[in-house]
């Protein structure tokens, strides 16, 4: 299980990362941790003809904080993430994300961008970004553009990044005052791609519910919004009884796909337990 | 009990200065640690070649075109070569045993011929420069298939109607085997309950660390083969290999340096690996085959897949009447060679229900050919099989008749003092403990209070489960395992064992080392039946050149009769090393005895250092009598002959905690009290059981290899099949009880298996314990969350 | 580096020592020092990053070597078992490793021994949990990963005792 062949460019700065995938366009892959890349590349799924490693371009990486926005460059591990005192503070979400996500060795090379561009369905942090409403920041030869996360995934492992284009950051709103934050995840073993999550965030003032967005993960194509269930939540105090009908809904949000250990029926199940689990921890 | 009695009389495995007994550290372990291993895939050799394989996308398929010329022509290619063309330089092999009557299975070839019969079946090696070189070109070679109709489903294997995966059978029928007491149907009538299920266990596969290898290196100038093969017998593979290529066997060298991980996965005759020694016969240089991950999901043997009907009668009072089962298993296209793939559902028939003193049984075994990666024995062949059947029906019956689990075993289980005892399948027990095993296991788990916790817990909505398993596992088995049936695999070990001219000892042993610590319990053997320190023995194992025929390590038989075949040449050196001391010394040999490294007069503690009188051995002989030839070298065989296996017997409890609403179960602890005889080593022993016990809870709750209806397997990855991880993994406390086997000096029993055996059934017994009170019941394994929730109804 | 090269020339240092070497674009680290620098302690064991057996620490951070091409590692410092062997970096678990028997094959054992280190530099004071998770990536199939945490376990405690 070796590698296919390819040629490999490391550029200098991002206009060189930038002319690299313009000149090659879909011959070219971006090679960020690769954590997720190489293992499709030495199973031979994947067979770019070039590389263009992006690991030394710095300006790629870090955290900043703005008065308005947490921004993420694509190019910071997950291991940041995971250590960050500014994560920890502002986005409380990804934190309680990150120890989910993969094994140390992993998140000491594997990328937000890297995640976030291969939009595995399965993965934490496009779900993170979803219910954030986090904006993904894109360059291209053109300049850049911004794409809202809701918009950004479009499937399985498809996003709306084209040909040429490169993932620079993400900008996360600052939470706004009494907005919490709660993240949950059934895998069977620690680290596995979930079977299925929920990253919520919303106004839970009160014992209130407002401003939910709650975004699941592994039971369809892409990370999605339930926007039934938090309709249902909307205002309401949240009762045993407004918490049962707003899951019931959860049947019109989601349309799960089976995977290799659970049926679809299955995985609405666990959604369904997770997201109830979810609430209870934003409530408190 | 034999010529060495006398000698044998010296030894005292109680005395302080015995290593026997004790908890050593290993000293291979250090250079493993340090990285200083040496696998297959480590060695180098010059003028070195990598194969790697064209495999079959179907799971039956005509082969009707080959092209590879344009891969020929590609970077570093150095041949490439069809089935056919292996098969003009390989005899076919058929895997069958003939005391397994009936069964059959047709010839094969190491790559596919004709027809491809599993997704995975090799079909064209190409051979190249690098490994990466070898796999670009095997994408550029073009086959072209004809995909015939597949037989999956065992169920359905011998329908008229199914594909027939074999035109010379009439059926897919490879096996079948019925064992019957006679009185069942009388006792089922009788009974005051019968309860029956069926369970399914699903298809594994053993995962070792590190894939199967191989690097044959033909020498055209002397026409020797010299095979460095990742393996667990390696006098095994040289007969295979000899016979296999028409080669001399003495020519034949099998080199099995450290060994990454093995659990019966690296001891059947696997095509690519026949392959390659052919490969290197052609070229007249060295081949390596190593597999990467991928393909050992699709090749290396997988097991168990068993669907189990089970009836248990009971008397009112809850005595065990009769059990009666039907075992039904798919093994693939082909009974694997040479060990067969009969032998799981033959283990499970003889050894289903063994640990109970009911008096009639029926069983009933129907082993069939599928389109899928064959099947073969791996770690605890059958035995997780058998004994989480008989568990779960004990447990089904207990609770019918509303009995403990615990009360219930301690009424059926058989008495410690009825032995020696038959089972009614005709199982000879020659000394078990069951009683006794499952009181210190209860005693260890604190029974009563678990079922307290239990209970307060449930009012809390926490659904605690309690299993608990009682077991016999096959160890040390003699020539009626495999010799008997014809196959050439050695049942009896020995030990060359040597005084060298230093002073120190060197014991070669045919058994092998693949990380168990049998080189280290060999050198404790040797050191305390000599009377030396451990530190001035060296242990070999692994080479053909090197060490005396033996059988290797497999069916937990490496200290159990290794070990005896290092206790009998130690003996019998330490008394040609005592008749050379009474010489040097002038007096008789009975009068001395050796004691940390020095011949002494018995009672004394001065004496001859054994550097000396190697000395005078090997350099000084003009100091002996002239009609005095000192032997310092000797060599011992062992073999079972009283019975044809030693078992061995234990309990194991599980506790763990089901979450009703996922259906998760998260294991809390587990416990294991194993008899093995003799404990050489009690840290090893444990770490045998720890390490067995988490592969039982592979197959019981995680592994599983899935097929889709056209016989894909769909989960050829580490990320996609589960092997037990850290995380999930309980502590697993671990005791002894100690019932040596009068079949040996020694007394050791084999403990290699009896971990990953009684398992699977405690656990299942526990989530059943724990799913009770809720009305439901898993029968299948693994045990999903899935199952779970099915089992209580939340999901259909 | 910028235009796309199947053949890559790099430098580096691995074990303190410093590294020269032309190499293909799409070998990968662990091949790399396995089969280019001899270094065979690091392990391969599937290829596809789940196994932890090639676990390498690649400018101080423990990596999977089979995720990473050699040419990342250009500029960079490369720490293998042989070399955290050599400086007895690690004397201690391997120490505690073979008391407690908490390897058996030994083929997982140099990537476990990678990822204790690190998990060690980082929470000295782990609980048993703690190490389970840390080891969540890491695969072994023999021993049942209870002696390895018992090792580890032992490790942090005497260097907690040591240190008050």
């Amino acid at each position: 299980m070796k590698a296919p062949r390819f040629a490999y460019a490391r550029p200098a700065s991002v206009a060189e990362a930038l002319a690299l995938l313009d000149k090659h366009k879909d011959d070219a892959r971006v090679l960020a941790g690769g954590q997720s890349l190489v293992p499709m590349l030495n199973f031979r799924v994947a067979s770019p003809k070039v590389l263009v490693d992006i690991n030394r371009l710095s300006a790629l990486s870090g955290i900043k904080v703005t008065k308005s926005h947490v921004r993420i460059g694509a190019l910071t591990r997950h291991a940041e993430l995971e250590r960050s005192v500014d994560i920890a503070k502002h986005l409380p979400l990804v934190a309680a994300a990150m120890p989910h996500v993969a094994h140390p060795a992993v998140r000491n090379r594997g990328t937000f961008g890297g995640s976030c561009a291969l939009a595995d369905p399965a993965a934490e942090l496009p779900a993170c970004a979803l219910a954030l409403g986090a904006t993904f920041v894109v360059a291209g030869k053109k300049g850049e553009r911004r794409i809202a996360a809701g918009d950004f995934f479009k499937g399985l492992y498809a996003t709306a990044l084209k040909t040429g284009e490169l993932l620079v950051a993400a900008e996360f709103p600052l939470p706004k005052p009494g907005y919490a934050s709660a993240f949950g995840e059934l895998a069977r073993r620690h680290g596995d791609y979930a079977m299925v999550g929920v990253a919520a965030h919303g106004s839970a003032k009160g014992g209130k519910l407002s401003d939910l967005r709650v975004a699941f993960f592994g039971v369809g194509d892409r990370p999605q919004l339930a926007a039934h269930f938090s309709r249902a939540l909307e205002g309401e105090p949240a009762t045993a009884q407004s918490v049962d009908a707003a899951l019931a809904k959860l049947d019109a949000d989601l349309a799960p796909r089976a995977d290799l250990y659970s049926t679809a029926a299955t995985k609405l199940h666990l959604a369904k337990v997770l997201a109830g689990r979810v609430l209870k921890q934003l409530l408190t | 009990m034999n010529e060495f009695d006398e000698t044998a009389k010296t030894l005292n495995f109680d005395a302080p200065n015995s290593y026997v007994g004790r908890s050593v550290t290993r000293p291979n372990a250090r250079r493993l640690a340090q990285g200083r291993g040496q696998y297959v895939d480590d060695i180098v050799l010059p003028r070195m070649v990598h194969v790697a394989y064209v495999r079959s996308p179907h799971a039956h398929a005509r082969i009707v075109a080959i092209r590879s010329k344009k891969a020929a022509a590609m970077p570093g290619v150095v041949r490439i070569v069809t089935g056919a063309e292996i098969a003009l330089v390989v005899k076919p092999y058929v895997g069958v045993l003939t005391h397994l009557a009936g069964m059959r299975s047709p010839p094969q070839y190491p790559l596919a011929v004709d027809v491809a019969r599993w997704q995975g079946e090799p079909v064209v090696a190409v051979v190249a420069a690098s490994r990466a070189e070898a796999e670009d070109a095997l994408e550029a070679v073009e086959v072209d298939y004809e995909e015939l109709p597949a037989a999956l489903d065992a169920e359905r294997a011998l329908d008229p109607s199914e594909p027939k995966i074999h035109k010379e059978f009439d059926s897919n029928l490879c096996f079948t085997r019925t064992v019957d007491s006679g009185g069942v149907d009388a006792a089922m009538k009788a009974a005051h309950l019968v309860v029956e299920d069926t369970l399914h266990f699903g298809r594994h596969t053993g995962v070792t660390m590190e894939p199967r290898a191989i690097l044959a290196d033909y020498n055209r100038a002397d026409e020797s083969m010299t095979v460095y093969h990742c393996g667990q017998s390696p006098h095994m593979v040289q007969g295979i290999v000899a016979s296999r290529l028409s080669l001399d066997e003495h020519r034949v060298r099998i080199v099995a340096r450290d060994v990454g991980g093995s659990f019966g996965i690296k001891i059947h005759t696997y095509g690519d690996e026949i392959a390659a020694c052919a490969l290197s016969l052609m070229l007249g240089r060295p081949v390596k085959f190593a597999a990467d991950r991928y393909e050992s999901f699709l090749s290396d043997i997988h097991a168990r897949d068993h669907r189990v009907e089970a009836r248990l009668a009971v008397d009112r009072d809850g005595n065990m009447l009769a059990l009666e089962i039907d075992d039904l298993t798919g093994v693939g296209p082909y009974s694997m060679f040479p060990r067969s793939s009969g032998v799981e559902c033959n283990q499970i028939l003889n050894l289903t229900g063994g640990p109970y003193k009911h008096k009639e049984y029926r069983a009933k075994g129907t082993v069939v050919f599928q389109n899928k990666n064959m099947m073969c024995q791996y770690r605890a062949v059958g035995h997780p099989i058998a004994i989480a059947v008989a568990e779960h029906m004990v447990d089904q019956a207990a609770a019918k008749l509303g009995i403990d689990p615990a009360e219930m075993r301690k009424k059926n289980l058989i008495p410690d003092d009825a032995y020696p005892y038959k089972s009614p399948s005709g199982m000879r027990f020659e000394a078990l403990s069951h009683q006794q095993c499952m009181a210190k296991l209860l005693g260890l788990m604190d029974y009563d209070t678990l079922r307290r916790e239990q209970a307060e817990l449930r009012k809390k909505g926490v659904y605690r489960g309690i299993g608990l398993s009682s077991f016999i596992e096959v160890t040390n088995p003699s020539p009626m395992f495999y010799g008997v049936g014809g196959a050439r695999i050695a049942a009896q070990d020995g030990c060359t064992i040597k005084l060298d001219a230093n002073g120190s000892i060197v014991a070669a042993t045919g058994v092998t080392e693949q990380g168990q610590g049998t080189e280290t319990i060999m050198a404790q053997i040797a050191a305390t039946a000599l009377g030396v320190e451990m530190s001035c023995v060296k242990v070999l194992t692994g080479d053909t050149d090197k060490v005396p025929y033996g059988g290797g390590t497999w069916a937990s038989r490496a200290a159990g009769i290794g070990g005896e075949a290092v206790l009998q040449a130690s003996l019998a050196l330490k008394r040609n090393i005592l008749e050379v001391g009474a010489v040097i010394l002038k007096t008789s040999a009975a009068e001395l005895d050796i004691v940390d490294g020095k011949v002494v007069k018995k009672g004394s503690e001065q004496g001859l250092s054994l550097a000396e009188l190697a000395r005078i051995c090997y350099y000084r002989g003009n100091e002996l009598p002239v009609d005095f030839q000192p032997e310092l070298v000797v060599t011992r065989h062992y073999r079972v002959k009283d019975y044809a296996f030693v078992f061995s017997n234990g309990a194991q409890g599980c506790l763990l905690e089901i979450d009703v609403d996922t259906g998760f179960v998260k294991l809390l602890k587990m416990w294991c009290v194993d008899d093995c005889g003799r404990v050489i080593n009690p840290k090893l022993v444990d770490e045998q059981a720890r390490g067995g016990i988490v592969q039982g809870i592979g197959g019981a709750l995680y592994e599983h290899c899935i097929y889709d209806e056209r016989g894909q397997l769909l989960n050829a990855t580490m990320a996609d099949y589960l092997v037990p991880m850290a995380a999930e993994m309980p502590d697993i406390v671990t005791a002894h009880v100690e019932t040596p086997t009068k079949t040996s000096v020694l007394g050791a029993k084999g403990a290699g298996e009896a971990g990953t055996g009684g398992a699977p059934g405690a656990i299942m017994n526990a989530v059943n314990d724990a799913l009770r009170p809720l009305g439901a019941k898993v029968t299948s394994q693994p045990i999903t969350p899935e199952a779970v929730l099915r089992a209580l109804g939340k999901v259909r | 580096m910028n235009a796309p090269l199947e053949t890559v020339e790099i430098t580096l240092t691995v074990n303190g020592e410093k590294v020269k070497r032309t190499v293909p674009a799409r070998l990968n680290l662990a091949d790399f020092l396995r089969i280019e620098l001899e270094l065979t302690g690091t392990h391969v064991g599937c290829e596809h990053g789940v196994c932890g057996a090639c676990t390498v620490r690649v400018d101080g951070e423990i990596v999977r070597s089979c995720l990473m091409f050699a040419a990342q590692a250009d500029g960079c410092a490369v720490d293998t078992v042989e070399g955290l062997s050599d400086s007895r970096e690690i004397e201690e678990l391997q120490s505690a490793f073979v008391l407690t028997n908490a390897l058996q094959c030994g083929f997982c054992t140099p990537g476990i021994l990678m990822a204790a280190q690190a998990l060690l530099r980082d929470r000295p004071n782990p609980s048993r949990e703690e190490i389970r998770e840390y080891l969540s990536g890491n695969y072994c199939r023999c021993t049942g990963y209870q002696a390895i945490v018992d090792a580890i376990e032992a490790v942090a405690k005497a260097r907690a005792g040591r240190s008050k």
